[in-house]
């Protein structure tokens, strides 16, 4: 059974919104969730095999979805 | 969490570890992202969707007592089952099935402080398998329809002194400045408030961990907007999610006697043709 590692918060702000955003370990997978820093909704998630990779798709589709 | 007024709902993740294979104790998964589940989760953990087993799928309503009896004896949970609830962005809708399970009258529901956040933080064990449960029949009780507040009750009272209504929301809901929060449907005609409403956002509840904060802390927030042990207190959001968490605040953690949750929300009273609308901080 794998552990959560790596756990990482930062905030960014995207077309105006500032957002919370997490990425962790889970095995060999890398996940990251973003959310909006109020209310604290999660509005894009992405998973890759690094950490980079996973971050870049949920900013990606926050962008789309911030428009 | 001793000194809350009922702590023996919360408990911590250690508890959660060390208790995760007790056989009369069940922990379910409740995430706003729905998807968080099959990542990983508290192994031994099942995982409901608040979207299509917590809520009525067919008129705008919570689950219906059938329906919940039926997800309860699929979950391999008993009446007397230590039930214990956790979820993503600091438990939001872990609360969310804390509040339909105490309204059909399960006795034993418990929330992990800090949720899923706290426990990936940790760097807990997870697990991505679904565990089998052994079927079981549970029974519900008739609802506790004191727990929640309809559209005629909010109506009757939202002026009167003896009520604080609280509205749950982000600051810039509750002005009328945005219709939603950003990135998530609009759900109303209408921005602002059910006048008179008190603004003290659910989030403001919780620490940086997840976890919720002391006593103190919640009774200096919610007393400091005149939101107190004696007023009837109802508290909304926009679908009543958010506002289940605040319930829980104020119900179990502050023990105030008199809390419900309106559920209808803003996406209701928003819609109302001719509703009186406040808008601004």
């Amino acid at each position: 059974m794998s552990k959560a590692e790596n756990y990482q918060m930062d905030e960014q702000q995207v077309n105006g919104v500032d957002l919370k955003i997490t990425t962790y370990q889970i095995g060999e997978r890398f996940y990251c969730h973003i959310e909006n820093k109020d209310p604290g909704a999660t509005i894009a998630r992405a998973e890759g095999t690094r950490r980079e990779e996973a971050r870049q798709l949920a900013l990606a589709k926050i962008q789309k979805r911030l428009q | 969490m001793t000194n809350f007024a009922n702590p023996e709902v919360l408990v911590s993740t250690d508890w959660v570890n060390e208790h995760k294979n007790d056989p009369n104790v069940i922990i379910a998964e409740v995430d706003v992202d729905t998807k968080a589940y099959e990542e990983g989760h508290v192994p031994g953990a099942i995982g409901w969707n608040w979207q299509t087993q917590l809520c009525d799928t067919v008129q705008r309503d919570i689950i219906k007592k059938s329906s919940l009896e039926k997800l309860l004896s699929n979950s391999g949970i008993s009446n007397d089952t230590t039930l214990i609830l956790y979820g993503d962005n600091n438990n939001w809708f872990a609360a969310w099935a804390f509040w339909q399970m105490k309204i059909y009258g399960h006795k034993d529901v418990r929330i992990m402080d800090g949720g899923r956040k706290k426990w990936l933080a940790e760097g807990r064990e997870m697990s991505q398998d679904t565990p089998a449960k052994k079927q079981t029949n549970y029974q519900a009780k008739e609802p506790d329809l004191s727990l929640r507040a309809f559209l005629p009750q909010v109506q009757q009272v939202y002026l009167s002194s003896n009520t604080a209504l609280v509205d749950v929301r982000s600051a810039d809901e509750f002005s009328g400045k945005i219709l939603s929060p950003p990135g998530l449907p609009e759900t109303c005609q209408r921005g602002g408030h059910i006048p008179g409403a008190k603004n003290i956002g659910w989030g403001m509840a919780c620490n940086d961990d997840g976890t919720f904060k002391s006593y103190d802390e919640l009774k200096s927030l919610y007393e400091g907007k005149g939101v107190t042990a004696d007023k009837d207190v109802i508290a909304y959001c926009r679908i009543g999610e958010r506002s289940s968490h605040s319930w829980f605040v104020m119900k179990y953690l502050l023990g105030y006697p008199n809390v419900r949750n309106y559920d209808g929300s803003w996406t209701e009273w928003g819609n109302l043709v001719g509703a009186p609308v406040e808008v601004g901080a």
